[in-house]
């Protein structure tokens, strides 16, 4: 009896429930029309630097475009399941004109909702689809965030520079360490610039990788990070989310490259340079293009001249004197293109095996296939060298440079 | 205790002892009064640190259940999904045999009907894919639960650890085989398998997609009511849950009933699994049963292992996490906020079990002592 009654009362629950939802519809439908709206989806909150850097951007973009709170609806902590799905459909539903998620994980299930919504405009961004998967409505976008990190590296390469010229280190010493998430295209192409910006002001330099296998684990990272100071790296970067690896250089006074924030208050006494993508430029595209009825550029890649890309929280306290004006005359050099990040003659790949790539006899890379066009063959598809350089991010705007070159180590 | 006149006893304030079973009615107005405090201190709590109005913080929580049709049928999704895995541990616990890897468990279902998708789609003909990947789901859920409780009943070794550990293998063994399966290389995603084609992928009923899962759920829980209840193989359970002893005494075979249960409790965490990856993710990850292993062992205490009240308490669970989830959007709080009124919700109402379950004696203070 007692149990009839329970299923009774939760039956009766579930379908006045059921009853309230319908007319729910029925209004949130009624208020769709009354404006635009855009909804981001997040996959951690604030406390990831990854995230934390969409977030702001979101803020402040809408902002910008005078756009008001009842017209911005954020999702954070969506994971990459058909919860992301779920969500994209949700802010559909909800009424929102673009749907944008920031996480490489979530691309399948926004092409799933894509598809299903095809007045609303869905925008992925790090994701490889949207050029092949020929739908009107989704977008991918990213960075040219290899020129960031060349200026990351400058930095970090006249601060070895200038601690071999004090004496702390001799030039056999200048060793960096690297804390990558996954040996990624994304990741290798980033840790690859950075070194060879370093490289380029400070030629005796080597540098270690290690991977967390994992993009957020503060404490992986701080590990990960002390297990390079151990080795003898005297200055460590990251391509990971969390503050571990930042914390981990502070107590050790270690000077740190970060990478999407700038880390000062983390450690006030290392923290050297960050380079990050600010994305506020392309949600004012996105944002400006549904609203006037303009063309979405598909697979938008933005670079230093737009802004897109940045580097910020340069700590004078840590930054070797002149360190400023480098940054400015490489910039500027890397803009007018007399500098590229990947000039195949600046540098070797003689251990990288691999089917796609040809070398000449020093071992400098005169060819290489990449993987642009994501299918399931992994095959190399696109000639990625021309004119004496690697085109990253030309081809399709998330990265595909995955050569392991001369004078990096992973251990 | 013994009493002497003579002398002064110290007889403490509070006293608390076990209560019969206390009527149903009642137990159920100490739970409504748990909820409704619990929803004061909750206001309280959200006026204090956020400043917002607490009633239109409930109004968005419902509305995050119940708002539009869309999210009704992803909180059903999630509740069918939670309520299997704990009809699925339950016939384990009624037994006292400490499953905790029913995570493990739904992961290994999970893998094997992931490998079926993206292994077979080009070879086995489409009306022959989605039986076997549920076969196959659920014989993987079913060895991992019953390699520990072979051992248990063989050799007596402690179940809760090696359930346990054999969560970390099947995570390690997902993390393997995605290297394998990865799209694009080394992104260390699978992402949406067969996407275009859309072949082992549970069809949906009505334009639903997740209405097959809630379907299978709620004939699974009317099942597993009858098993329990009705059944011999119910009835067995229950007698080595209450004493062994009195089991050997009565001639069941011991041995064989744990090893059935924990089979039968496996093989239902495979059918999770293959309800998560064929009907709702068609993708694996780690994190594809989502902790789901661990919430089902509180929904089955919560109901006292009954599959009708596991409705209920699979509902609160998750009409809380996604009313969470709503107010986070709605409010643009962080998370947190929601976290901590989730938790404050949670703990008067396993709170309340207490008073239901024990009397508590306050004494006057003797005024001579």
């Amino acid at each position: 009896m007692k149990k009839l009654l329970a299923l009774i009362l939760s039956l009766a629950m579930v379908l006045s429930f059921a009853a309230c939802g319908g007319e729910k519809v029925q209004d949130e439908t009624a208020a769709v029309d009354d404006g635009f709206k855009i909804g981001f989806v997040f996959l951690h909150d604030e406390n990831s630097t990854y995230d934390a850097n969409f977030i702001n951007a979101a803020k402040a973009a809408t902002e910008a475009m005078g756009l008001t709170e009842d017209q911005v609806m954020f999702k954070k902590n969506i994971p990459e399941s058909a919860e992301c799905y779920d969500a994209a459909a949700d802010l559909a539903d909800a009424g929102c004109d673009i749907v944008f998620a920031d996480s490489f994980g979530h691309e399948d299930f926004m092409i799933q909702a894509a598809k299903e919504y095809p007045d609303v405009v869905f925008c992925h961004a790090t994701g490889t689809k949207a050029h092949t998967e020929g739908l009107d409505n989704f977008y991918n976008a990213f960075a040219s965030i290899y020129e960031g990190r060349f200026l990351a590296g400058i930095a970090a390469g006249l601060k070895l520079n200038d601690m071999i010229e004090k004496g702390d280190i001799t030039a056999e010493q200048a060793k960096m360490g690297y804390v990558g998430a996954y040996p990624y295209a994304e990741v290798k192409s980033g840790l690859t610039s950075f070194f060879l910006g370093a490289r380029y002001v400070c030629p005796e330099v080597t540098m270690d990788v290690k991977y967390t296998n994992s993009w957020f684990d503060i404490a992986a990272e701080k590990e990960t990070a002390n297990a390079l100071i151990a080795d003898g790296c005297v200055l460590i970067s990251q391509h990971a989310d969390s503050e571990g690896a930042p914390k981990a250089c502070e107590e050790a006074g270690v000077p740190n490259v970060a990478y999407n924030l700038d880390t000062r208050d983390w450690g006030p006494n290392t923290a050297l340079i960050s380079s990050k993508i600010n994305w506020q430029p392309y949600f004012e595209h996105i944002i400006d293009a549904v609203q006037n009825d303009k063309e979405i550029t598909q697979d938008f890649c933005g670079g230093l001249e737009e802004g897109v890309v940045e580097t910020l929280g340069l700590n004078d306290a840590v930054a070797a004197p002149g360190t400023v004006e480098k940054l400015e005359e490489i910039k500027a050099k890397l803009i007018s293109g007399e500098i590229k990040v990947f000039d195949t003659a600046t540098f070797t790949a003689k251990n990288f095996k691999s089917d796609n790539v040809t070398l000449d006899a020093e071992g400098h890379v005169i060819g290489y296939k990449a993987d642009v066009d994501s299918d399931e063959a992994f095959t190399g598809d696109t000639e990625a060298i021309a004119d004496g350089y690697f085109h990253e991010s030309e081809y399709r705007s998330a990265p595909y440079f995955d050569i392991d070159i001369d004078g990096i180590t992973t251990k | 205790m013994t009493t002497n006149n003579n002398i002064h006893i110290h007889e403490p304030i509070i006293q608390v002892s076990k209560r019969d079973d206390m009527i149903w009615y009642k137990s159920w107005i100490v739970r409504a009064i748990a909820i409704i405090l619990a929803m004061i201190v909750c206001g309280i709590v959200t006026v204090l640190l956020t400043g917002l109005d607490p009633i239109s913080v409930y109004v968005s929580m419902f509305e995050g259940n119940f708002g539009t049709e869309r999210r009704l049928w992803a909180m059903l999704k999630e509740l069918a999904l939670l309520l299997c895995v704990s009809l699925a541990v339950t016939p384990a616990f009624k037994m006292k045999f400490w499953n905790i890897g029913a995570e493990g468990q739904t992961l290994a279902g999970a893998l094997a009907c992931s490998a079926c998708m993206i292994l077979l789609s080009n070879i086995v003909p489409s009306y022959l894919l989605i039986p076997i990947m549920l076969v196959a789901s659920v014989a993987a859920g079913l060895i991992w639960a019953i390699v520990p409780a072979y051992f248990k009943a063989k050799f007596n070794t402690n179940e809760t650890l090696f359930t346990l550990m054999m969560n970390y293998i099947a995570m390690q063994l997902v993390s393997f085989c995605i290297v394998f399966w990865e799209n694009p290389k080394n992104s260390n995603t699978v992402g949406v398998i067969n996407p275009d084609s859309m072949l082992g992928w549970l069809p949906s009923i009505g334009g639903q997609k997740y209405a097959m899962c809630v379907i299978v759920v709620a004939l699974l829980t009317v099942i597993m009511y009858i098993y329990l209840r009705y059944s011999k193989q119910g009835y067995e359970i229950s007698v080595v849950g209450e004493s062994q002893n009195t089991a050997r005494y009565v001639g069941i075979n011991v041995k064989k009933v744990i090893i059935r249960t924990m089979a039968i409790s496996g093989a239902l965490c495979g059918l999770a699994g293959f309800l998560i990856v064929s009907g709702v993710d068609h993708s694996i990850t780690t994190a594809s049963a989502g902790g789901m292993g661990f919430t089902a062992i509180m929904v089955s205490w919560l109901a006292k292992f009954n599959p009708v009240v596991m409705v209920l308490t699979s509902f609160l669970i998750v009409f809380l996490e996604c009313g969470a989830g709503q107010i986070a959007t709605a409010f643009d709080l962080n998370q947190s906020v929601a976290d901590i009124l989730t938790g404050i919700i949670l703990f008067a109402i396993i709170g309340s079990e207490f008073f239901i379950n024990y009397k508590i004696k306050f004494h006057k203070k003797n005024k001579e002592a």
